[in-house]
């Protein structure tokens, strides 16, 4: 067997701007961990650092002020108007600590509210459990998006396929596409009811009628080479769209669907206010009133979370899906394949690597 | 016509040997497969309508291999897209074994340019595509699109995507599409434009092997003067502005036909009839490009040739 040659690594370091160049795996992940970081980072420096913001004072002895309490918050400036005062008075100073307002908490505040949220029963009896809140926020999105793309889907392929169809359906769509999903609310308690259902209804409207603009612009925008072809290959009205227009742009049909998706979650604060204010929308208001603001962030900050996870699984399912479109060989068949075959199969620990040797 | 040249004693592109001569004759009796009749095309301009194509007549006989060519804007392309059915004529009609056509059918195979294969189907599957069309089950589509692959030569690759073909293999299997839904005419739009010269030369003699051996035939639009000579039997000239018939040349250069043949009397005297006919001196002018008004922005004595 040859011996396998040193491998030497002549490639430039890439530079981190360069105009429209991928960035490696390990810079790919490394800014994206950052993008959470640095806002993070800006909130701590902010909660933490009494200097940079801190425009109160928590009162922690209310000395001879009558109207302070323990715990209040006052503007600087009124305490300092106290503080001189009561010096001029010579009386018992008040003392504080400098704090951020309210609707400001400490990360670590909204860490433990996102922890004890969970973990405390509701103050009134009857009242849902944040995750009872949540999961009624989750159902009332997914019956509005369901009902939605079942109508709008279908509707906006044919509209992107067929003129007509597009020119009877679009300028009334975009008529009612304007007017404020919100705006029905009043009228669709009035049909459905108090409960979950007008919700559903308003989240319905506000993604239906962007939902069959969006499909129908994508599905217009296939590429007409693939439809022509097909023609010369016998395929019919009907077959042209279900086997050629639809498969070819599935891919951007899929990502539209993702981005309709977030669209819904907008919608949904404004839909569970409707009627019976429900789900996290109850809980989050319900929390402001009690000005637990920690609770209201720890609230807003578990939509994110939940609306950044589906967006991951739904994009690492399309990548799967279509495949087609950036056909490459899965990582671990190739391993896999390349352990069997030959001696070239990576190595599972890293050997150190020969350095080319410079004879001058 | 200018006779003199500067490559003597080339024969007229007209004599035929016997043997070919008794081809064309063969060929001409066979039955006609299309026929276009004074086929014409308006396109509305800014400034009234303006004529693409006038009065466009000509006749493909069954296993005939017609090349059309003409100068850039001669309407080529528009010709084979009409005949395909996916441009309609202003004027004219065309029959397909006597019977009037409209509109694309898969009775008029094509093949693109742009390979324009499904991106989701596998090579099976896109061959497999005009025969579902037609009703067949999958089973048996499938089995029967594998005999066209190893015809083509791609049984190696009946799984792999479009995307991980090259531009050479994608026409390949962009032909055994558009044959495997048994077309009566092979439409091909400059089919090999887009590949390189040696992928090109592999591809002419490749489709040669293919007519060869599979009953079709085919109307092959080009540019390309040597490809036009080196395929087919008869040549199908166009001019431009408007695009009209000029010349239907009979190619007198004996078949089975190679790449061999570029140099032989036969094919080097129809290539010269052909470059006079799409490339015309203009009086006065030498055969010389006009020379380009530059300036000399080098140092005195770096002269590169």
């Amino acid at each position: 067997m040859a011996p396998a040659l040193p491998k030497i690594n002549n490639m430039p370091k890439p530079s981190w701007l360069t105009v429209r160049k991928d960035l490696s795996p390990r810079r790919h992940t490394a800014l994206g961990i950052v993008a959470f970081l640095l806002p993070l980072a800006i909130w701590c420096l902010v909660s933490y650092v009494p200097f940079i913001w801190h425009p109160m004072i928590k009162i922690e002895a209310p000395g001879d002020v009558t109207w302070l309490k323990r715990g209040q918050l006052i503007p600087r400036e009124d305490f300092g108007k106290e503080v001189a005062r009561l010096q001029a008075e010579s009386g018992h100073l008040p003392n504080g600590s400098r704090a951020n307002p309210i609707f400001l908490p400490a990360p670590h505040a909204v860490a433990r509210a996102l922890y004890t949220a969970f973990m405390t029963a509701p103050v009134l009896r009857g009242d849902l459990w944040l995750h009872e809140s949540l999961w009624m926020s989750i159902k009332t999105i997914f019956w509005g998006f369901v009902i939605s793309s079942a109508i709008g889907l279908p509707i906006g392929i044919l509209c992107g396929s067929y003129t007509a169809i597009a020119r009877i359906t679009e300028p009334f769509v975009d008529f009612i596409r304007y007017m404020p999903a919100p705006a029905f609310g009043a009228l669709m308690v009035a049909v459905f009811g108090i409960h979950l259902e007008p919700k559903i209804a308003i989240i319905v409207i506000g993604t239906f009628f962007q939902q069959v603009l969006v499909i129908a612009n994508t599905v217009r925008k296939t590429e007409i080479g693939l439809i022509e072809a097909a023609q010369t290959l016998g395929a019919k009205r009907s077959q042209l769209v279900w086997r050629v227009i639809v498969p070819a742009s599935s891919p951007d049909l899929y990502n539209d669907m993702r981005i309709l998706l977030g669209w819904a979650w907008t919608y949904l604060i404004v839909a569970e206010v409707v009627g019976v204010s429900s789900g996290i929308t109850f809980f989050i208001n319900q929390q402001a009133k009690y000005r637990n603001f920690d609770n209201v962030y720890a609230a807003i900050v578990i939509i994110g979370i939940i609306g950044l996870l589906t967006d991951q699984v739904l994009a690492f399912v399309g990548l799967r899906v279509f495949a087609w479109r950036n056909p490459r060989p899965s990582r671990v068949r190739t391993y896999l394949v390349r352990l069997i075959t030959d001696q070239y199969a990576t190595p599972l620990i890293k050997i150190p690597q020969y350095k080319p040797v410079v004879t001058k | 016509m200018n006779t003199a040249t500067d490559i003597p004693l080339l024969p007229d592109y007209r004599t035929q040997s016997p043997t070919v001569a008794e081809r064309f004759r063969k060929l001409k009796e066979r039955p006609v497969v299309l026929d276009v009749q004074n086929l014409g095309r308006e396109f509305i301009g800014e400034n009234g309508p303006i004529t693409a194509l006038r009065d466009v007549s000509f006749q493909v006989h069954r296993r005939e291999f017609l090349c059309v060519i003409g100068p850039s804007g001669c309407g080529k392309s528009t010709l084979i897209r009409m005949v395909a059915g996916l441009d309609y004529p202003t004027s004219g009609r065309m029959l397909l074994d006597g019977k009037e056509v409209h509109g694309p059918g898969p009775d008029r195979g094509m093949v693109f340019q742009g390979y324009t294969l499904f991106p989701w189907r596998t090579v099976t599957e896109n061959v497999m595509f005009g025969l579902q069309m037609q009703g067949m089950d999958r089973t048996q589509a499938s089995s029967e699109a594998r005999q066209w692959i190893q015809l083509v030569g791609l049984s190696r690759f009946e799984n792999a995507f479009p995307a991980q073909l090259s531009g050479g293999m994608k026409q390949r299997t962009a032909i055994a599409r558009a044959l495997a839904a048994n077309p009566r005419i092979l439409l091909m739009d400059e089919p090999f434009g887009a590949l390189d010269a040696q992928t090109r030369a592999q591809m002419q003699t490749h489709l040669l092997e293919i007519w060869r051996n599979v009953d079709v035939t085919i109307l092959f639009i080009t540019h390309d003067l040597d490809e036009a000579v080196l395929l087919a039997d008869r040549i199908l000239v166009l001019k431009a502005n408007p695009g009209e018939v000029q010349e239907v040349m009979e190619v007198p250069v004996p078949r089975p036909r190679s790449l061999m043949q570029a140099n032989s009397p036969e094919f080097l005297a129809t290539r010269r009839r052909l470059d006079e006919l799409i490339h015309p001196k203009a009086e006065g002018h030498s055969a010389e490009i006009e020379k380009l008004p530059i300036i000399r922005l080098t140092q005195v004595g770096d002269d590169v040739e």
